[in-house]
């Protein structure tokens, strides 16, 4: 039985598919203004990926942001539902679950069953989600993928000032034209942020092992900020399924169980 | 009733220390006892032509005050702030 | 940065100085100065027995001390007064560690309920300033003193640089924007998002809708202004409650303000900006008083 879960976050649509316990396939694409259009373009994609047709998906639940503008899906979770389900199946030992998006950081604690316990939101704010970092990529004129491996070759701490995305593009152009090099930058950029977001785990009391997903966990610089400031490694998704994929994925395995999977 | 609100409101919400400057009476105790030294002992920036040393928030935690305080905001946990515990004229006051 | 060479088109906020005709400061018992160095325009005052006899008010360059200096110079400009003769120097707002020739430096909430009290009058109870990068709410008494604050400069909303990211977006110059947001039939829904960035990416999206400018600009202004009224009822307001800062010159914020406070600003003689470097200076000429007592 084929069931297919849709993550319709703000900024990136993302389907998975499954069949009984196995992705299939993952596809990903750019929210924009229409929701239900995008999720439908992502969700043809996952489907032609996988090489199968569109009346096997026997199963669609929808999660995110958007979720609620998804008329073609069977039902909706809430994003909390599908991080704990999701990360859960690709890492049982996982007791939090640090979830950052491009406008909301989420943490999760799930008991030794993956069923949810508690969990604390960092929403409407742009300086503690994805969109922080994105915004600092263009005023820096770096290529996001970049980020992660430039910020690794800094070898200077510096202070930033600014805990504000507007404020912070200022100060960082202010900091350009003070001949700062820009991996120097950037690490200051992944520290504040994974400060604000290591400061949510504490509140809600670090129980390992704890999992980092949603596409700023690509961001190996950012990664590495996260891991000085807790003093562990997170674990992060990798073989199998991309951190942005799995909300999605609880998604899927939730439709999965619903439908009698 | 002379307050100094500390903090910021920002699309997540509102994080405000209120401090009554008549109200203090300068002992120091909330300083001692912060755990993320929040607090510090300064001239009250409020009353320029007079000699008052009082409790603010110092400077660096102002914008990020919600971090700062995290430590004693434990999620699905309440918790006493040993600050507003400590002020023995109440002068203290977190807004969240 | 070409980006920022092209955004400096669409916010440049006009500069101004002005000697007092009726003054003469050889006459002067006391002639005291205030500086008020903000992230986005500088302000330096200086008064002959506390009456304003000189001012200028300049964007604030990438240097404080500079800025401080380049104002105090081009207030000074025509007048015969040289900085050796003011007798006490005041720096306030963002940069006032900057301003090199100060005697000492005092916080911009005293210095803009002081300035208020100054522009507006005793009866002047609440001041709402909101300047370049920071937004703040005032409390005072009869004269001027704080009774209570509150200051955020942390989340661009509400700010001047908020409304220049808009004005930026839309290809409008800073000083038109409050004006054409009033270019509306009716007031549409206010922009939904707080943060900037977000309510930035909403208003892409309403354009894309077919919203004229105005409307995206009413709506912004509209959530722009509800925001502060939402922080000003935190202090509390008491009537006389005035407007200064730079935004003070946005009409589409300061109508919206007032009528959902249901109270009117009062009409400003001076421009408003000055309101820090006014208090700034006052505070010098009370200092001057109070080592004169010591003495």
């Amino acid at each position: 039985m084929i069931t297919a879960g849709i993550d319709c976050g703000s900024k990136n649509t993302k389907v998975v598919l499954i069949k009984e316990g196995n992705i299939l396939s993952t596809a990903l694409v750019l929210s924009g203004f229409d929701q239900e259009k995008s999720a439908e373009e992502a969700l043809n994609s996952a489907i032609e990926k996988a090489g199968i047709k569109r009346d096997e998906v026997k199963h669609i639940t929808a999660t995110g942001a958007g979720m609620e503008a998804i008329k073609f899906s069977d039902d909706t979770i809430t994003t909390i539902t599908a991080d704990a389900r999701g990360t859960y199946f690709l890492f049982p030992s996982t007791r939090t679950i640090i979830d950052i998006g491009a406008e909301e950081g989420l943490v999760v604690k799930i008991d030794d069953q993956g069923k949810v316990k508690d969990f604390g939101i960092n929403e409407k704010c742009a300086a503690g989600a994805g969109a922080f970092i994105e915004a600092m990529s263009r005023a820096l004129e770096v290529d996001i993928e970049h980020m992660g491996e430039l910020s690794l070759k800094s070898t200077k701490q510096i202070p930033m000032n600014a805990q504000c995305t507007i404020f912070a593009e200022s100060e960082v152009v202010s900091l350009i034209h003070q001949k700062t090099l820009k991996e120097d930058i950037i690490h200051a950029v992944h520290d504040a942020i994974a400060d604000r977001n290591t400061s949510m785990v504490r509140q809600i009391g670090i129980e390992k092992e704890v999992a980092l997903i949603g596409g700023v966990a690509n961001n190996i610089g950012f990664v590495d900020s996260m891991n000085r400031n807790l003093g562990f490694d997170l674990l992060i998704p990798k073989d199998g399924v991309a951190p942005e994929y799995v909300s999605a994925l609880g998604a899927a395995l939730i439709a999965q169980k619903k439908s009698g999977g | 009733m002379t307050k100094a609100n500390y903090g910021y409101k920002d699309g997540s919400g509102e994080y405000f220390i209120i401090i009554d400057t008549d109200l203090c009476n300068s002992c120091g105790k909330c300083v001692e006892v912060c755990p993320a030294g929040v607090l510090e002992m300064a001239e009250d920036e409020l009353d320029p032509l007079g000699d008052e040393i009082i409790a603010i928030v110092s400077e660096e935690h102002r914008k990020k005050i919600k971090y700062s305080c995290a430590p004693c905001k434990p999620i699905g946990k309440e918790k006493e702030l040993p600050c507003v515990k400590v002020c023995e004229p109440g002068a203290i006051t977190h807004s969240w | 940065m070409s980006n920022a060479e092209s955004e400096k088109e669409y916010w440049r906020w006009t500069e101004s100085r002005y000697t007092n005709p009726d003054l003469k400061w050889e006459d002067a018992d006391i002639i005291s100065a205030g500086v008020d160095v903000g992230s986005v325009s500088t302000q330096a005052v200086i008064m002959a027995d506390g009456k304003i006899y000189c001012y200028s008010s300049m964007r604030t360059g990438s240097n404080s001390p500079d800025s401080a200096n380049n104002a105090m110079d081009w207030a000074l400009d025509g007048t015969g007064l040289s900085l050796d003769k003011i007798q006490y120097v005041v720096g306030t707002g963002y940069g006032r560690v900057n301003v090199p020739f100060a005697k000492r430096a005092i916080t911009e909430i005293a210095c803009h309920a002081r300035g208020a009290n100054f522009i507006y009058g005793p009866e002047i109870r609440t001041v709402l300033d909101m300047g370049g990068q920071d937004c703040k709410a005032i409390r005072c008494d009869h004269r001027g003193k704080v009774t209570a604050f509150l200051m955020n400069d942390k989340c661009a909303a509400g700010t001047g640089r908020g409304m220049e990211v808009f004005a930026d977006l839309l290809q409008v110059h800073i000083n038109d924007v409050g004006k054409m947001s009033l270019e509306v039939d009716e007031e549409p829904e206010p922009v939904s998002s707080t943060c900037v960035v977000f309510a930035k990416s909403e208003a892409v999206g309403l354009l894309r809708k077919g919203w004229p400018k105005e409307k995206v600009l009413a709506a912004y202004c509209s959530a722009m202004a509800h925001r502060i009224v939402t922080l000003l009822m935190r202090l509390g307001i008491e009537e006389k409650f005035a407007i200064t800062g730079g935004i003070a010159k946005n009409i589409g914020v300061v109508k919206r303000i007032e009528d959902e406070l249901k109270l009117k600003a009062p009409e400003p003689s001076i421009d408003p900006q000055l309101a820090g470097a006014i208090g700034a200076a006052l505070f010098a000429k009370a200092l001057v008083e109070k080592e004169r007592k010591k003495a």
